[in-house]
């Protein structure tokens, strides 16, 4: 079937030598290789759920009286058109709700899918020459998922979210200098303005889809053309590929990843509860609700405005907001340190050489354990963003919790990288031990009990 | 051992002699997951004035905190500001009798029996506790969207959009509201138990009480229509379940078909 297909393709477009070519490259086996793909295939199941969401949704702050069969408790209540059409999406729509948490839970694997895709080519050094290009545009993509994930989480116009958004605006406003422009020029006008859940919308289904479509596309076209790296064994070199071929078994393989992505979220979609804004109500801005967290991915945001001591200074007449720090500073450190890793990496090693083969995390204990302490920060700060939750569940004051995360999130870096190296440099011993004394015997344990000593056929 | 400790206070019943030092040690080893049988031994006999049903009964289980004539001590607030509401509102909700003075009073089971309660609030109410009286409550199911707003600019910062509590600085805890009946809620309102504010009729009307009682009734039933709510933990829960099961079961069938389909070296 293959064949023909490929025929009539060729007949017409003459590409069969490329098809030829395509259809037998080689893809390295490896579980942990296919992490990117639950990425890209989020980024499908997120347009096809999110064009479907797109048919019902009014992005509009106008304001007006709901009459619906959803909630009583809010039945003649004024809301903004695009809350009530979130209702109408949940308890009027056919799959509509279903479709809304799918979406939603598939924003939430979407990000986890691309930062476990990340640390995997973080640790294992795939981000080196002269793949450190494709690094960097799939950082880009990260900060693409959070942006679509925030701006799409905002959009129900709900009490927690609302609250999100002001946060947001707050923080722009806390830019020095050109602040108050920018939250402006955003928001179009002051906090809440009728213009943001429009303009949220047009960035959210159309601005950032096509970029992360277009750098998707670049990403592979450039893994396509570079092959996929690949751990060092006894045949795998630096200048072959060894795996399998993409037709018939990576295709199988990846498409099984696929259904099994597309029915995880489904499933999800239909049982767990997502983001019920009904029970949040609509946003009005001068309340708010305890505990409130935002996305996981945002989360580490949040955290560290929670732990953030309240440096406010006064300069020359002006304020520069305590918000400043843990809110711009902060993240702007964190995402020049992860754009400029592999050439801070080359620099600190002195390794300038094109690398095809991969390396166990092991055999860099100072990469490891830098990522390590990278990936420790971040999840300290997560756990910060929760402090209200855990404060409750534990029954201690926020105000201790607050003082354990701003300690902790520089202590637990520094113990977890020390682990990390130790570990990477008992395990470099251990290697290093059986390359120099390989095994000389096999035990065999006879069938009374004993045991015997057979010594290795040497090779 | 309980049914010894048991003893205690029906010996000062009957003899009219009230135990105070042996209050405490009763109190104290007496969990919150436990009935609490010895205490109800003290109505009887039940022929007795009610006036004087409450005086022993507040001599044996409030006079240490509270002190003889209400004026409080180190271990309790006086309780010449409380009322009825006060009274019946800790008393109904389990929070007091507290078993360790001057920790946060948590809901439980009551102690007593709604007949001593109500004797504890007659005792209290004419031995100088002039707060405010039990509040008239009628909740109004069709006032559910005003309710609704009533609870979310007023209550929720605290107690949670969906009524689960929440904390509320240095160390208190803003308790749920699903077990609160319309009267609770109601003298919860009214009397600001605890570090919570008092909401007099000008902030909160009789009107918009019958409506707010009406809608954290409707809380104790939450609207899960989207599926199981992760104990309505809201972004947290979601986030967990992200990671480990959406995650994790993909990571699980990329293991299983990555390790399964793998090339084999020639030969």
């Amino acid at each position: 079937m293959i064949r023909k297909l490929v025929d009539a393709v060729d007949e017409r477009l003459g590409a069969a030598p490329f098809l030829r070519h395509a259809l037998r490259k080689a893809f390295p086996d490896h579980w942990s290789f296919m992490l990117g793909e639950v990425a890209a295939y989020c980024f499908v199941f997120i347009l096809l759920s999110g064009t479907y969401l797109t048919f019902f949704f009014h992005p509009s702050s106008h304001q007006a009286i709901y009459h619906g069969h959803g909630v009583p408790s809010l039945d003649g209540r004024a809301m903004s058109d695009a809350y009530a059409s979130v209702l109408r999406i949940s308890f009027e729509t056919q799959a509509g709700l279903l479709i809304r948490q799918a979406h939603h839970w598939c924003a939430l694997l979407f990000a986890a899918a691309v930062i476990a895709h990340m640390a995997r080519i973080f640790f294992t050094g795939a981000f080196r020459k002269p793949r450190d290009l494709n690094w960097v545009i799939g950082l880009t993509l990260l900060l693409l998922v959070m942006g679509d994930g925030f701006t799409g989480y905002s959009l129900p116009d709900d009490q927690l979210s609302g609250a999100g958004l002001r946060i947001a605006q707050s923080i722009a406003l806390a830019i020095p200098v050109i602040g108050s422009w920018v939250a402006f020029l955003f928001f179009g006008g002051n906090f809440p303005s009728p213009e943001i859940t429009s303009r949220l919308y047009a960035i959210h289904i159309l601005f950032i889809p096509l970029a992360l479509g277009g750098l998707i596309a670049l990403h592979v076209a450039i893994l396509w053309h570079q092959k996929h790296t690949q751990f060092p064994g006894t045949r795998q070199r630096e200048n072959n590929v060894v795996g399998s071929p993409l037709w018939p078994t990576y295709a199988v393989k990846s498409l099984a990843l696929m259904a099994a992505t597309f029915g995880v979220l489904l499933l999800l979609g239909g049982l767990v509860e997502i983001n019920p804004v009904w029970q949040y109500g609509p946003y009005d801005p001068w309340t708010v609700a305890s505990p409130a967290q935002p996305d996981w991915y945002v989360g580490w945001l949040d955290g560290a405005l929670r732990v953030a001591p309240p440096w406010a200074i006064r300069l020359g007449g002006h304020t520069i907001s305590a918000l400043l720090w843990p809110g711009i500073v902060l993240p702007g450190v964190l995402f020049s340190v992860l754009y400029s890793w592999p050439w801070l990496e080359r620099k600190l090693s002195g390794d300038r050489a094109y690398h095809e083969l991969l390396q166990f995390p092991w055999q860099n204990p100072l990469r490891t354990s830098a990522g390590v302490a990278g990936l420790t920060f971040a999840a300290m700060l997560l756990l910060a963003a929760s402090d209200d939750v855990q404060a409750r569940l534990w029954h201690v004051s926020v105000q201790q919790l607050a003082w354990f995360y701003r300690i902790a999130v520089w202590i637990a870096p520094v113990i977890a990288a020390a682990l990390a190296w130790r570990v990477c440099v008992e395990l470099q011993a251990r290697h290093a031990y059986e390359h120099d004394h390989p095994s000389r015997v096999v035990l065999k344990r006879a069938p009374e009990g004993g045991f015997e000593e057979e010594p290795v056929p040497t090779p | 051992m309980i049914a010894s400790l048991a003893a205690v206070p029906v010996i000062a019943a009957l003899t009219g002699v009230p135990l105070i030092a042996a209050a405490t040690p009763i109190a104290a080893t007496t969990s919150a997951g436990q009935p609490k049988p010895a205490l109800t031994h003290v109505a009887a006999p039940a022929a007795r004035d009610p006036a004087k049903v409450g005086g022993d009964l507040y001599a044996v289980h409030c006079i240490h905190c509270h002190g003889e004539k209400l004026q409080g001590t180190v271990d309790g607030p006086p309780l010449t500001k409380a009322g009825a509401a006060d009274v019946d509102f800790q008393l109904s909700t389990g929070r007091m009798p507290l078993e360790v003075p001057a920790t946060e009073p948590m809901r439980g089971p009551a102690s007593f029996p709604r007949a001593q309660i109500d004797a504890l609030v007659a005792y209290v109410v004419s031995h100088g506790g002039h707060g405010a009286p039990i509040p008239n409550v009628h909740p109004d199911v069709t006032k559910l969207t005003r309710g609704r707003v009533v609870f979310e600019e007023n209550c929720e910062a605290c107690h949670g959009a969906t009524g689960t509590g929440a904390v509320a600085g240095f160390g208190w805890l803003a308790p749920d509201v699903l077990q609160a009946t319309p009267l609770q809620t109601a003298e919860a309102v009214r009397t600001g138990p605890g570090i919570m504010p008092q909401f007099g009729e000008r902030a909160i009307p009789q009107d918009d009480l019958d409506a707010l009682t009406a809608y954290v009734d409707t809380l104790h039933h939450p609207d899960d229509r989207g599926g199981y709510s992760l104990a309505s933990a809201g972004p947290v829960g979601e986030g967990l379940v992200a990671w480990l099961i959406a995650l994790g079961c993909t990571v699980l069938v990329m293991f299983a078909v990555g390790e399964t389909l793998k090339s084999k070296p020639p030969g």
